[in-house]
């Protein structure tokens, strides 16, 4: 059988260096284009119709604009999985809900200048802002509260092999992850929406279900090698032990949720092409990071408090 | 080791094979016209407007006074009124309290191709119009999905005379009084103002023995029988309530009486088609998705990857399960896309047993034990790391659940506001867990077991250990 014989703890500098490096090319992303959130948590409004025959964009955000008195961005699209051959979308500026009164004014004005295109809603959203701000509020706290029961959880578990180092580790094997995920919002230009949380929520326990098979492994290792032998080892011979699961589960994983997108993307649907992506991307960074960087971390939290005691023991 | 009896695997497989058919086709007979459910398959699970098409809005009170929670209830039992009149009787309707909304959504029939969702709404938030009026004639009955009759439009007399209007009405509220045999009833007691009581006054002197009736817009809502000339601006109406009628029709007379406009804060729609095509997408990509990973399974682990394919096949049918209901009686779970989502997480959940399980079977074969206690041994070390990352996942299924469910763990911060799509995604993915420990880990193990006790598949390579 083929066994695996990685230094982890000692090639640390460069996994670590790896996941700064992302970080970094992430926030310099960040910092040009900016955090775009979708109008559930900020507000505002989006109106997607389907029409045949040709349209001018120009022409149609000119008239929307008279119509509703705001400005307004035109998106033409085409849309495969409906026998519609067209669709427009209009995202409106500013973070004001549209009434319905607006909206009807502004199909009217559509239907007057374009009488045969014949434009029906595919699909509408109009919220107000102080709705989407709790929403979002809501989210964030959710993510915050799953957090604190998680260390909980994981130092009560292995408390044998330094609980709350675990725990810890582990949250911040977790941030890594969110942070990735959230990169790959902002550098796909995906609005943050409700489907970013439930991309992260789902890394979140997918990613520290990774690490917790690593821990496990720790666990049973420390018993079978026993208390002397160095934490570096037992932590690399566990990584590499569990290498084989790691990467089929993430493969399988990442196959599945890639056919999801590719099916998505076949058929246009935005909400399941800006789900799926992210969550492509999560399962790899959760697989990476909690093999090549929590293990890695916690080896460096143990020797530290080791050369602490051992200092203060002098 | 004590084996597993060799039919466990059949017993075992086919219960799986049933409870995957049923789960995606049900069962039922049809009768004539009657179609009688026994178990119900996914086509019978109720699906959320993001994938059938749908209307959902947010109301509020469009004033800057105090808005009461009786204000609330009344504006409530307008909108349901009106939901009932249109036909639509599958919607979900949420008040919060103390954040003064109404949340509504309801299904847009893909049969309804002139149906303006715009129009709706605007219907639906229109200033209820609340009018007393001589006589209870009208244009036409018809059955209402609950089974109740609808009166409709008044008529004749019915129509030209308008005795009170809402504006003449104070308050409505439902009481409880023994009517002399110690037995209670229940009325509704409807306070005046000044100038409607006036108009009361004449009007029951005229009508003492004849009825008057309620109407809310174009529908009747009660139809009473004046009993003497009411003039203190105070009347009861009796009849045959109980606490639920009672204090719906006190709930609707306080609709007409209330005193701002219900304005559409938050409004979206969704399509039918554009519902079904996603529909469509998912379940093609659930469809080659779990072929796959199927191939993947029986590729990479031989015999105890095709016995994780029957199981994982057990696992999606327990959330089909969970879901729809199964049993005719209970009722299906509201389904929205991040709840297929769901889905699709956990059955990776419960690949992710099955592969553990299967490595460490494997690597006991490769450092020499004998088959029965290679699998014994490689059950026994990956219970516990599977046990722990299904419990982590259970902990974040539950919180998502929590903090988006209808009543929820932050109320007091935010209020009782709903977002369908995360609770369902919570729902999914904590059935998913549960189906992961009864398949996954349970059903898995048992056939596994139950195999290795035939000769011919006695063979350790079949288990990824060293062909011999």
């Amino acid at each position: 059988m083929k066994t695996f014989h990685i230094k982890f703890y000692e090639n640390r500098k460069i996994f670590i260096g790896i996941s700064a490096a992302v970080i970094l090319i992430g926030i310099i992303c960040n910092i040009i284009f900016g955090t775009q959130l979708d109008i559930q948590f900020k507000g505002g409004a989006v109106i997607r119709y389907s029409f045949s025959g040709e349209i001018d964009q120009e022409d149609v955000q000119r008239i929307v604009q008279d119509a509703s008195g705001k400005n307004v961005t035109v998106t033409l699209g085409q849309s495969m999985g409906d026998e519609t051959d067209s669709s427009v979308s209009l995202s409106f500026a500013g973070e004001d809900s549209l009434s319905v009164e607006e909206q009807q004014a502004v199909e009217a004005a559509l239907t007057e200048q374009y009488p045969d295109a014949g434009f029906t809603v595919i699909e509408s959203s109009s919220i107000d802002p102080t709705m989407g701000g709790e929403f979002f509020l809501k989210c964030i706290i959710s993510i915050i509260i799953a957090a604190i029961l998680l260390i909980i959880y994981i130092a009560f578990r292995f408390k044998k092999i330094g609980g709350m180092s675990a725990g810890v580790m582990a949250i911040i094997t977790l941030t890594h992850d969110v942070i990735m995920v959230y990169f790959t919002f902002v550098i796909c230009r995906i609005p943050l929406n409700d489907n970013f949380i439930a991309v992260v929520l789902t890394i979140l326990g997918y990613s520290l279900n990774g690490t917790i098979i690593i821990y496990d492994r720790v666990r049973e290792n420390r018993r079978i090698m026993g208390p002397k032998a160095d934490v570096a080892d037992v932590v690399d011979t566990s990584i590499n032990q569990t290498l084989t699961r790691s990467v089929y589960t993430a493969l399988c994983t990442f196959l599945a949720v890639a056919v999801v997108y590719v099916v998505g993307a076949i058929y246009d649907l935005s909400t399941v092409t800006t789900f799926a992506l992210p969550m492509m991307v999560g399962i790899v960074c959760g697989c990476y990071s909690s093999t090549c960087v929590a293990g890695p971390l916690y080896v460096m939290w143990q020797k530290h408090k080791k050369a602490v005691r051992a200092k203060a023991a002098e | 080791m004590k084996r597993t009896a060799k039919p466990v695997f059949f017993i075992v497989a086919l219960l799986i094979l049933f409870l995957t058919y049923t789960s995606i086709w049900g069962i039922s007979v049809q009768h004539g016209d009657n179609r009688i459910t026994y178990l119900k398959g996914a086509g019978d699970i109720r699906w959320g407007i993001d994938i059938r098409g749908g209307v959902e809005a947010t109301f509020s009170p469009d004033t800057t006074e105090e808005v009461t929670r009786q204000d609330m209830e009344a504006a409530r039992s307008t909108i349901e009124t009106r939901m009932v009149s249109n036909h639509i009787t599958d919607y979900e309707l949420n008040v919060d309290y103390d954040n003064q909304r109404i949340i509504v959504r309801f299904p847009w029939r893909s049969d309804e191709t002139d149906f303006n969702p715009e129009e709706a709404i605007n219907e639906l938030a229109a200033t209820a119009l609340l009018t007393f009026r001589e006589g209870d004639e009208h244009a036409s009955e018809e059955m209402g999905e609950d089974g109740s009759i609808v009166y409709r439009t008044p008529t004749g007399t019915t129509e030209s005379t308008i005795i009170l209007q809402g504006s003449d009405i104070e308050s409505a509220e439902p009481a409880m009084y023994d009517d002399g045999t110690g037995r209670m009833s229940y009325v509704v007691n409807v306070t005046m103002s000044d100038e409607g009581a006036q108009k009361f006054a004449e009007a029951t002197e005229r009508l003492t023995g004849q009825v008057i009736s309620i109407w809310m817009d174009d529908v009747m809502i009660s139809n009473p029988v004046v009993n003497e000339a009411i003039t203190g601006g105070e009347c009861s109406i009796t009849g045959n309530f109980d606490a639920q009628s009672a204090s719906k029709l006190a709930n609707q007379i306080n609709a007409g009486a209330l005193p701002f406009k219900l304005k559409t804060t938050n409004f979206s729609t969704i399509s039918p088609s554009m519902g079904e095509s996603s529909l469509n997408a998912m379940m093609i990509a659930g469809v080659i998705a779990f072929a796959i990973v199927a191939v993947f399974m029986i590729v990479m682990f031989r015999l105890p990857g095709f016995v994780a394919v029957i199981s994982l096949l057990g696992q999606v049918a327990v959330s089909f399960i969970a879901i729809s209901g199964y049993l005719p009686f209970i009722n299906s779970f509201t389904m929205t896309l991040p709840g297929i989502a769901g889905i699709i997480l956990s059955i990776g959940m419960g690949v992710d047993a099955n592969i553990i399980t299967a490595t460490r079977i494997k690597e006991e074969l490769w450092a020499g034990k004998s088959l029965d206690s290679a699998i014994s041994r490689g059950d026994e070390n990956s219970f516990w790391a599977i046990f722990d990352g299904n419990i982590t996942t259970i902990i974040v299924a539950l919180i998502l659940m929590g903090v988006f469910g209808p009543s929820n763990i932050l109320s007091m911060l935010f209020g009782n506001s709903t977002t369908g799509s995360i609770y369902s995604f919570g729902y999914t993915l904590l059935v998913g867990n549960f189906g992961n420990f009864i398949m996954g880990v349970g059903a898995s193990r048992l056939m596994t077991k139950s195999l290795a006790s035939f000769k011919p598949l006695r063979k350790k390579w079949l288990y990824g250990g060293p062909a011999e």
